[in-house]
């Protein structure tokens, strides 16, 4: 089993490549507030961690995935559930 | 007792307000204000006092000027009236409006059809309604805003995957619980790039998945297809696609949407759909407009043929000029130009527009992948003379707006 350290630390190596304004990225960093990415980045970046531990994040969850640390444990959650 | 002060609700859009004010500041006409002063044809208009090619209007068969159409709109707003003045479950509902939704029926060889009032409402009609509560939608990540906010209003939970990838739309329908409804989504052609979508392989893995199809013809009515069906009718998927939704304010020539389908409990969905059912219907004469379109639109051979001619000449004449094209051939009636950045692309269109030439410019979030677009759209009736001049004006508006063309191989 996967555990949210590792989650996390895998999710900030995902999101690195498209930090384009090189903020620092913690757990509370906001994909469109600190980062500035537009949706369809965000959606695409979803995309990949969806594909990283296949499984299903819908895009009606993005609303509430706001930081980095909401998105770990929106994953490790899922993964749990996966078992 | 004084208010506490009052929060700007739009101070949200200043950062666009900003981007919009600092391209317009570089002294070019703004790509999203143009007012056309005079229509002459459904490929000529005038604009600023000067006399413009149309390459950006999606009309693709010409019909906004045929004297047939006119004519019906005519009659029908004498015998009918202005408008309707209500919804088409309660007094919105004329003997015009039925025949239209008959002519729809016919037009697609479907058993049901429905006439929404614009395109945009037929999409967030039906994708919001066909999929609720522990459903599952599952578009392509090009999809049109319409699609994306049906989704937005349903309570489906929402799934997208890359623009026409079948093994990724597969992945991520196998990740899905098999008991649960599925709806997918499609479109013949998608309109940024103007590709056209693998329906075959798309509708097969979606079918294999237990999912009920969506396409969305809005770009392909009227010229794909043995019948001017569309792409899916043309690509053989007929049979395996539930519903198909499309548009008048393109091929038709006017305003307002549709979907068809064969599915026997269809007719419920005018008693369900919001989009549908709490908005005015169609005014006669638009629903009238476009019920003589869509039959002539039926044996509009001749049409078809020339429209894809004139696309092939604008594909190719671009091509030949070094100028970079979203695709390799020409896939669709929609031709979309590649450029570099924001700020060439509103020196090009401006130019373009100085010389008498309007396409659409496109940017992202609009557009996928962050790409910059000059989209052109191609008529039937544009002549070869028309788009001979356009090829002319884009080497010439390339050269002032300093973009580099490409070497033909």
């Amino acid at each position: 089993m996967t555990d949210r350290a590792t989650v996390y630390a895998r999710i900030i190596e995902l999101i690195e490549p498209l930090n384009t304004k090189k903020v620092a990225l913690t757990e509370a960093t906001s994909f469109a507030g600190d980062m500035e990415m537009d949706s369809l980045t965000v959606m695409d970046l979803v995309a990949s961690m969806e594909d990283e531990w296949d499984i299903m994040i819908p895009l009606n969850l993005l609303p509430d995935l706001e930081t980095i640390g909401q998105v770990a444990d929106a994953v490790a959650g899922l993964l749990a559930k996966k078992g | 007792m004084t208010n506490p002060p009052v929060l700007d609700l739009l101070a949200k859009y200043d950062p666009l307000i900003a981007e919009h004010a600092g391209l317009l500041s570089t002294g070019i006409r703004d790509p999203f204000g143009i007012v056309m002063e005079k229509v002459l044809s459904p490929t000529e208009a005038i604009i600023k006092g000067r006399h413009t090619i149309l390459l950006g209007t999606y009309n693709y068969m010409g019909m906004t000027f045929d004297a047939d159409v006119i004519e019906a709109g005519r009659q029908a707003l004498t015998d009918f009236g202005a408008g309707t003045t209500g919804s088409r479950v309660l007094n919105g509902t004329y003997q015009t409006h039925a025949a239209c939704e008959e002519a729809l029926k016919g037009f697609y060889g479907m058993s049901h059809a429905m006439a929404f009032s614009t395109g945009y409402q037929a999409n967030l009609g039906m994708v919001s309604t066909l999929a609720g509560k522990g459903d599952f939608i599952i578009l392509d990540a090009d999809s049109h805003a319409s699609i994306y906010d049906g989704c937005k209003m349903s309570n489906a939970d929402i799934v997208r995957f890359r623009h026409n990838d079948v093994a990724d739309l597969e992945k991520r329908l196998k990740r899905l619980p098999p008991e649960a409804g599925k709806l997918v989504v499609l479109e013949g052609v998608y309109s940024m790039l103007g590709d056209v979508a693998p329906l075959p392989e798309l509708v097969a893995v979606a079918k294999a998945h237990g999912a009920m199809v969506l396409v969305d013809e809005a770009h392909g009515m009227g010229f794909f297809g043995e019948h001017g069906r569309g792409v899916y009718e043309e690509q053989g998927v007929a049979d395996d696609v539930d519903f198909v939704v499309g548009t008048f304010s393109k091929s038709v020539g006017t305003v307002g949407g549709f979907c068809v389908s064969n599915h026997p409990k269809f007719e419920i969905l005018r008693l369900v759909c919001r989009p549908y059912t709490f908005t005015a219907s169609l005014p006669p004469a638009v629903i009238a407009c476009s019920t003589t379109s869509i039959r002539k639109l039926m044996t509009a051979h001749d049409k078809r043929a020339r429209l894809w001619e004139a696309t092939r000449r604008l594909h190719g004449g671009l091509k030949a000029r070094g100028f970079r094209l979203a695709t390799d051939t020409p896939e669709s009636a929609i031709v979309s130009v590649l450029m570099p950045d924001q700020e060439t692309t509103a020196l090009m269109w401006s130019t373009l527009i100085e010389l008498g030439v309007y396409v659409n410019m496109s940017r992202p979030p609009a557009t996928p992948a962050g790409v910059f677009l000059l989209r052109c759209s191609i008529c039937a009736l544009h002549s070869d003379e028309q788009i001979d001049i356009v090829l002319a004006k884009f080497e010439q508006a390339a050269q002032m707006a300093q973009l580099a063309l490409h070497e033909h191989a």
